[in-house]
């Protein structure tokens, strides 16, 4: 049951997206979300959309699991696009009572659809090919000029990555407790809602428990080792900007310039 | 008709990720009622996994387990009865405590099994005795006792369901030797004085020695070895080549046979050795 979450989950590999500098990476995924909403009309957005898809075929990683993260979230954007095909203008197509159907409404639908589920791809191809240490390396690295304005850089990107690294080690934890209650014969999946709200607390208070216990022992364990913040800290790993960097960014300059000339150029769809 | 009867088990972890791994390998045995079972194996072995199974934790890949000849997966409604008859001590139990009092937390199964109020008492009660739970304690937070009382209360929070089968996954983990000691008498003891099947997983050879009447060595997700415990620990080669390897004690012996010595094979226990050696001298 709690094996099926894999969001934020990292599969290691040797394809050329893993190989990426996360920097590059985590750009990139700001810069393919702005341009996804961009595009205006269908040209752009399908020039996105494949190159998302091209993406996620790059990264090596079956294309199962990828529909496993969709999974969780299809339905809120099927139902999304559903209510965008009944807000177009113009002269309706089909008609029934107050609910009507026109071209805009369809066209909405369709970007509403693909604009969201390549958006869900573009940011799983970053959690899927990019270790969290990596990334919230690469999250200090890039957001380390905020230092000038007293922001606490290296502490968030800190917090960040032992949120992260303990989320699997929680999982596990719930996991085993769930079991041992289940052991004690507690039920958590039939009953009312009520019920089942109930039956979670012999889950979380001993859960609660272990969460400060972990937190405390790390905190000693920091100290232990002289922890004293980021003030002179240097890294086993810095990023190093490699040719394949220097090659995909260019690509995505040329995709981006593609969508922009189109959003100009050519003539945009009804709404 | 075995008590457990366990077919062709097979299970696999994270079937279609690049993480997938074949926990358990076409494992078929069966156990007896009353039995005092020891099982041993490495890290990884499966021993874990396997005891999620027998009491329907864990749906296997393959394969079936029959508790008196029903298969426990069979019907989902009955796996709350499963559960009830085959308890589970997990690794490190006191962290599945949770309630106000002791009292009320050993009351939790017990209580989920609907059973009335006074025989819901008097199980506490004696779960409490059994594990050697002062009757002081009950009264008081799980999070105020000491690690070995919130252990004690743990495993009587399994006991006081008093379950035909108990299986324990290294309970004496993190516990000082006079805990340990203590804690697998009152094992052996509940296994004895109400005829009990109990499996005992552990890494201390010797404390499987001690107590087990039959062995089952696991590795790489297969029963390896199952079979009385003398025969298992005389095959010293075959456990050492998987890692494992016999109690101290029966090692020195094989040392003194190797000798000359005329000792037998398959001495287990300090007190064995001990009867042994002064035959050799008075001789």
């Amino acid at each position: 049951m709690l094996s099926d979450i894999t969001i934020g989950q990292f599969f290691p590999g040797k394809s050329i997206i893993h190989r990426l500098d996360p920097r590059v990476k985590l750009s990139l995924l700001l810069a393919f979300i702005i341009f996804i909403f961009a595009t205006f009309n269908y040209f752009s957005l399908l020039l996105m959309v494949f190159s998302v898809f091209a993406i996620v075929l790059m990264t090596k990683i079956p294309v199962k699991l990828y529909f496993k993260s969709l999974k969780s979230i299809i339905v809120i954007v099927i139902f999304t696009s559903i209510i965008n095909l009944f807000y177009g203008k113009g002269e309706p197509i089909w008609q029934w009572g107050i609910i009507k159907l026109t071209v805009g409404g369809i066209n909405n639908a369709v970007f509403v659809l693909l604009r969201i589920v390549s958006l869900i791809l573009v940011s799983t191809v970053l959690t899927y090919t990019t270790s969290p240490t990596q990334l919230t390396d690469a999250m200090e690295n890039l957001m380390s000029p905020l230092k000038v304005f007293k922001f606490p850089v290296h502490e968030v990107a800190m917090m960040m990555t032992i949120a992260l690294r303990f989320i699997p080690t929680l999982l596990d934890e719930t996991e085993k407790i769930i079991n041992a209650q289940k052991a004690r014969g507690a039920s958590m999946d039939t009953g009312s809602i009520i019920q089942r709200i109930k039956a979670f607390l012999p889950v979380l208070v001993p859960l609660l428990v272990s969460s400060f216990r972990r937190a405390y022992e790390l905190a000693t364990a920091m100290e232990c080792r002289c922890y004293h913040g980021g003030e002179g800290r240097t890294r086993m790993k810095s990023f190093h900007l490699s040719k394949l960097d220097y090659i995909s960014l260019s690509i995505c300059a040329i995709l981006f310039a593609g969508v922009i000339l189109s959003n100009i150029f050519l003539p945009a769809p009804i709404k | 008709m075995s008590l457990l009867e366990i077919k062709n088990l097979t299970y696999i972890y994270g079937i279609d990720t690049p993480f997938e791994k074949k926990a358990l390998d076409d494992v078929t045995l069966s156990i007896e009622q009353g039995e005092f079972i020891g099982v041993i194996g490495h890290t990884g072995s499966g021993k874990s996994t396997l005891m999620q199974m027998l009491n329907g934790l864990l749906k296997p890949t393959s394969g079936s387990v029959y508790l008196n000849g029903i298969d426990i997966n069979a019907d989902k409604k009955n796996i709350r009865d499963i559960r009830f008859k085959v308890g589970l001590v997990f690794q490190y139990p006191e962290h599945q405590l949770f309630d106000e009092t002791v009292r009320k937390d050993i009351a939790f199964g017990p209580r989920n099994m609907g059973l009335d109020e006074t025989e819901i008492g008097k199980r506490v009660e004696s779960a409490a005795q059994f594990s050697g739970l002062r009757p002081d304690l009950l009264e008081k937070s799980p999070f105020e006792l000491s690690g070995g009382e919130k252990r004690r209360a743990a495993i009587a929070g399994v006991i006081s369901m008093e379950p035909d089968v108990v299986i324990f996954d290294e309970p004496t983990a993190g516990l000082d030797p006079k805990g340990r000691n203590l804690l697998l008498n009152q094992i052996y003891n509940y296994h004895k004085e109400k005829n009990k099947t109990v499996i005992l997983v552990s890494h201390s050879m010797e404390d499987i020695a001690m107590y087990a009447q039959k062995v089952l060595v696991m590795n790489n997700g297969r029963a390896e070895l199952f079979s009385d415990t003398k025969s298992v620990f005389s095959q010293v080669e075959k456990l050492e080549s998987i890692g494992l390897r016999v109690p101290q004690v029966t090692a020195i012996m094989n040392e003194l046979r190797k000798k000359g010595y005329d000792v037998p094979y398959g001495v287990l226990t300090l007190d064995q050795a001990h009867d042994v050696l002064k035959k050799l001298i008075t001789k």
